[in-house]
């Protein structure tokens, strides 16, 4: 980090930079300048938004209507897999299921990590010329598709409630869930953002990943589905949990459809997912961190 | 804080005021390349795989030492290659040194390529916000600042326009008037001044001795001897990764000129 003036409050202006050794920066001094430079990372995030659909008729339209347009290519394609043998009820509450796991999966999860991952690589030019706490760049790519997914949120609530499913008092607990998600993909966000310095084919994969990981999470099926077989198979529950979507996910939209609290599990698989991933990634890119300028 | 190489920070009661604003001790800069431009997993595995790395090492910068106090403009040339611009990321805290050791007093704010952190979809206002940022400046700065650095780059009714509708001069003189209002203790500036039309370089080059002049520390890269000449009070020549000569400029300039065995003509003050 170079001498701003920014960082003049916590450290004095004098700053020595020697051949680093492998490991972590230290971390107190980096997390305040990580803090000072915030608003550089929402201004560069709310300025991707804003750039994003400058040139489209709909403009920010384009926020709300794209998600709308995901939830029906998908349930037309589960209607066709499944076929028509429901009824009205179980179609909508299927429907409802899949938006509330689309949005959250499609928009904010899978953006932390499309965008997070290349980041670092997109970033060159910022990157060679200015020095900074790298982990903010990531990090603004989590915010911009936070702030991608909050208008999916209100288009969520008003399919829900137009279908006349009801609104449970449990909906106040589902942003817990959301947290999960949050540090969840955050963490998703670095690891790869590290990675793909290393490795550029990394950003190939991830559309398959991306892709792969929605069919096996709860979204276009129920989390109960796979239940049934697995006892019949003799498999304990717990198999489910090796996807950390599974319980995040599933508790998600259970919160917000059926109103149901998840069991003691899924919290516990949630959190310690998320919180493994938010700190391995954040240690891992750490770590690296200073190599990046040489790598570009 | 540190994004590249170990800092370690030292309190003001230890600074004395005999502390030069840049201390270079014998540092050396390698950079590890593969000789594939990008490096793939693929190409990994296949290297992996045949049990050999090919690892190139280039030698950047090799055991350089050099000190500038506060006040002094120093103007670095060589000619491509020489290291001018990885001694500016070292210095600036971006590239980390393989050996030796750099010491930095003061705020440095860096000029080392125009326009970093600009979103071309956005406005030129929005720009200025999001450069500035990127600068390390604050909110209250900007907002402080924003009318000089939009008069500044004399864009009229442009600055509400995206950037992308910009000619290029118009771009890079945003993107110098908002490095130039930075304020900073010690400015490291890249081959900057060749931005838009006559006019503008003159006034650019005003622009630049206030900034030498308000910051105290300058450290300017061109090939433009005669820039060097008029802004710098001392000269840093490098060559191949080593410090040739450091002095007047005049005399530096002098024995650069003699070296490439051209004379001092018209010609070569202009661009070399």
């Amino acid at each position: 980090m170079n001498a701003t003036r920014l960082d003049e409050e916590f450290t004095s202006s004098v700053h020595v930079y020697e051949p680093h050794r492998n490991g972590l920066p230290r971390l107190r001094p980096y997390f305040r300048a990580l803090w000072q430079r915030k608003p550089f990372a929402t201004e560069m995030s709310r300025a991707s938004i804003r750039a994003d659909n400058v040139n489209t008729f709909f403009g920010q339209i384009w926020l709300v209507l794209s998600p709308l347009l995901l939830a029906c290519v998908y349930f037309a394609l589960i209607m066709i897999i499944r076929g028509r043998g429901n009824t009205y009820d179980a179609n909508v509450e299927r429907f409802v299921h899949l938006c509330a796991g689309l949005f959250a999966y499609h928009i904010f999860f899978a953006g932390c990590l499309r965008q997070g991952a290349s980041s670092v690589v997109g970033g060159g030019k910022l990157l060679l010329n200015m020095s900074f706490p790298r982990l903010l760049l990531p990090l603004a790519e989590v915010r911009t598709a936070f702030f991608k997914f909050l208008p999916t949120l209100v288009v969520f609530f008003i399919i829900m409630l137009s279908f006349g499913r009801p609104l449970h008092w449990q909906v106040i607990i589902a942003p817990a869930f959301l947290l999960m998600l949050g540090l969840f993909g955050a963490g998703m966000a670095m690891i790869f953002a590290a990675m793909q310095v290393y490795f550029r084919d990394i950003g190939n994969f991830l559309t398959y990943l991306v892709r792969m990981w929605l069919y096996m999470s709860p979204i276009l099926w129920t989390p109960d589905e796979p239940l049934g077989t697995l006892r019949e198979l003799g498999i304990h529950e717990w198999v489910m949990h090796i996807n950390p979507l599974y319980s995040i996910l599933g508790g998600w939209s259970s919160l917000l459809i059926n109103g149901e609290i998840p069991e003691g599990a899924w919290w516990v698989a949630g959190a310690s997912w998320s919180l493994v991933a938010f700190v391995a990634g954040a240690l891992f890119f750490m770590s690296r961190e200073r190599e990046f300028a040489v790598r570009l | 804080m540190p994004s590249v190489s170990e800092v370690k920070t030292v309190t003001n009661a230890d600074m004395t005021t005999s502390d030069p604003a840049v201390r270079v001790e014998n540092v050396s800069i390698t950079y590890r390349t593969t000789f594939e431009k990008v490096p793939t997993f693929k190409s990994a595995l296949r290297r992996f795989g045949r049990g050999k790395r090919e690892i190139h090492n280039v030698q950047a910068l090799t055991d350089v030492s050099f000190e500038v106090d506060h006040g002094t403009s120093i103007g670095i040339i060589g000619s491509n290659g020489a290291g001018k611009s990885t001694l500016m990321r070292a210095i600036a805290g971006i590239l980390p040194p393989s050996e030796g050791r750099i010491e930095v007093h003061g705020r440095v704010s860096t000029l080392l390529a125009l326009g970093v952190g600009f979103n071309r979809k956005l406005s030129g206002r929005e720009n200025v916000v999001l450069g500035g940022l990127a600068a390390g400046m604050t909110h209250d700065e900007l907002n402080a600042r924003y009318d000089e650095i939009a008069e500044f780059a004399e864009l009229g009714e442009f600055i509400d326009m995206p950037m992308k509708t910009y000619s290029s001069g118009m771009y890079s003189r945003l993107a110098f008037s908002v490095a130039v209002h930075l304020n900073p203790d010690i400015l490291l500036i890249d081959e900057a001044l060749s931005t838009g039309d006559a006019k503008f370089k003159q006034k650019a080059a005003r622009r630049m001795r206030e900034v030498a002049e308000n910051a105290g520390t300058m450290f300017l890269v061109s090939h433009s001897m005669r820039s060097i000449k008029k802004l710098c009070n001392q000269c840093l020549w490098l060559h191949k990764g080593q410090v040739m000569m450091q002095g007047d400029p005049e005399e530096v300039i002098a024995a650069y000129s003699k070296f490439l065995e051209v004379g001092e003509d018209a010609f070569t003050l202009e661009d070399m």
